[in-house]
């Protein structure tokens, strides 16, 4: 550790990962907070209080956006320059502009979120930013771009690691969509409005393309870089199969790509083209599950590591949500389960078991280890790691159980038909069906932010000790050198 | 546009195309990455990188502060 450790001032730059890695937290509290209180306004309706700023259809893409480029576009940034850094055991390529990285990344998120709460919104799931904070993202985006090639250009390996290879997918995928998706005409110079270049059909397919690929690269191929050096630093061995990485990476870059229609079944949209999504979404549960189990396996011959660390319990659970929630979208993405699924709370339950069991969990995993390794110390508590472990893992399954049953009746509840063929429920008996669902819901995002305020406790804590002990340490040195 | 080119903006020419095509350089890969001996044994030895940077174990430490 001391190469990294104290000594990392000069070798590696930690200082932009630190920052990065507090605002994850602290756009992942708040994110969630924003989640948990949307769900309690769908089972509790007067918490909207009649206020414009703080309504359910605002503060919806005020969760989303935090959750996903707040705390997990934070996290991103921060594990990504720590294991190019590591990795390509060099210093990250100039720190004003991983510095300016964080600078707009963070400007974007902030003003993007008070943007919704105003009413400003392009109305684009997942991208709901105006085209001012898009150019800001697109400036961001390509000095992130300039600052990992030029990393990975001065690296001492002559290798190029593989979760390498993920981060660049990521870094390419996510700006080809940022552009596409957010081609828009202005409505005038100083005017925050603009409208979309594409209309009809062309605007949502261009949409899912954009967002089931977020998904594909925001949400898994950039995490799955994350999981390919994390899992092996924190097991203490080798990845199970590099080979299998290889071929993990090509096809699912590949196969990714084809998919984002298969939100559009039953649509305008021509049916051959979500027919070829819903194709390409089933050949995806391959390299998915041959990912998954790369990592699971990496744990082979050492899975009593699962009894005694709780950050490995983190990583191999976020594994096991991978192969779930890759297991259930190409299930749903067959047109004849997706005419049952489409437009209920399945989708939302299938989202969540990806972003919460894969996205977050492999998050705090990797957090756990690497913070600690930032301030070259330990983490302070152990057992505050298994609690919260235990308080996410609860909050999950409470999520997604109630998600499916909302989902699955709701939607059966919505095609059922009496003798007469006429509708057998009507809207409104299916919304009060889903009061019960919705408020074990908001229950299981209660245990979720509950976990995530205990961790950042912990860090708090791991970070005061460790300041404490290099003030210590200081003053001794001072010491030692006032008596010489 | 010539001719040859007007081929590929049929779709019953391209989807086929296209099929050969990536299913060619799926094959292309697996061989790749799957035969010779010496290419599996470097292949596998870069497994190893993330272990290269190693650092002593600082997982554990229920509530104490380390000491140096």
């Amino acid at each position: 550790m001391a190469q990294a450790g104290m000594g990392s001032t000069q070798q590696y730059n930690y200082e932009i990962i630190r920052k990065f890695a507090f605002m994850a937290l602290v756009w992942g509290v708040l994110g969630m907070g924003a989640g948990v209180y949307i769900a309690s306004e769908l089972a509790w309706p007067f918490l909207n209080f009649d206020i414009p700023q703080i309504t359910f259809g605002r503060l919806r893409p005020v969760h989303t956006t935090l959750v996903i480029f707040g705390f997990g576009g934070s996290a991103l940034f921060a594990t990504s320059y720590y294991i190019v850094q590591r990795t390509c055991q060099t210093r990250l390529y100039s720190d004003w502009m991983a510095n300016f990285t964080f600078w707009g990344w963070q400007s974007a998120i902030a003003l993007g979120v008070v943007g919704y709460m105003m009413g400003y919104t392009q109305s684009r799931e997942y991208a709901e930013f105006e085209w001012p904070v898009d150019l800001i993202i697109l400036v961001t985006w390509v000095v992130y771009f300039t600052v990992y090639v030029q990393t990975l250009r001065r690296r001492s390996q002559p290798h190029i690691y593989v979760a390498n290879w993920f981060f660049i997918a990521f870094l390419l995928v996510i700006a080809l969509l940022h552009i596409f998706n957010n081609l828009a005409v202005p409505v005038g110079l100083f005017s925050i409005k603009s409208y979309s270049l594409f209309s009809g059909v062309q605007d949502a397919m261009t949409q899912w393309w954009y967002g089931h690929n977020a998904v594909g690269f925001f949400l898994t191929a950039a995490f799955l870089g994350m999981m390919y050096y994390f899992v092996p630093k924190q097991a203490g061995r080798p990845v199970y199969s590099y080979r299998l990485s290889i071929v993990h990476f090509w096809a699912l870059s590949f196969l990714y790509m084809w998919v984002g229609a298969h939100h559009l079944h039953w649509t305008a949209l021509p049916d051959w083209t979500s027919t070829l999504a819903a194709t390409f979404s089933i050949m995806l549960l391959l390299p998915s599950w041959g990912g998954m189990i790369n990592g699971i396996m990496t744990l082979s011959g050492a899975w009593d590591r699962l009894r005694t660390d709780p950050i490995m319990l983190f990583l191999i659970t976020a594994l096991s949500f991978y192969g779930m929630s890759t297991f259930e979208g190409p299930l749903m993405s067959l047109k004849s389960v997706n005419a049952l699924s489409h437009y209920t709370d399945w989708t939302v339950g299938h989202v969540h078991s990806g972003a919460l069991g894969w996205v977050a969990m492999v998050t705090f995993g990797s957090f756990y280890h690497m913070i600690p390794r930032l301030y070259d110390t330990r983490l302070y508590s152990t057992r505050l790691v298994y609690a919260h472990f235990w308080l996410a893992t609860i909050g999950i399954v409470l999520y997604i159980t109630s998600m499916w049953v909302a989902g699955i009746f709701q939607g059966l509840m919505l095609r059922s038909f009496d003798d007469y063929g006429n509708l057998a429920y009507t809207f409104v008996e299916t919304v009060a069906f889903l009061h019960s669902p919705y408020m074990v819901r908001a229950i299981g995002g209660m245990f979720f932010l509950t976990g995530i305020l205990v961790m950042c406790w912990n860090v708090y804590m791991t970070i005061r000790n460790a300041r404490a002990e290099a003030a210590a340490l200081e003053a001794k040195l001072a010491a030692k050198m006032a008596r010489i | 546009m010539p001719e040859w080119l007007l081929w590929f903006t049929r779709f019953e020419n391209t989807k086929v195309f296209a099929l050969v095509l990536f299913f060619v350089t799926f094959c292309g890969i697996l061989l790749y990455v799957y035969t010779g001996k010496s290419r599996t044994e470097r292949l596998e030895s870069y497994r190893f990188i993330p272990l290269d940077d190693d650092d002593s174990d600082l997982d554990a430490g229920d509530g104490e502060v380390k000491q140096r």
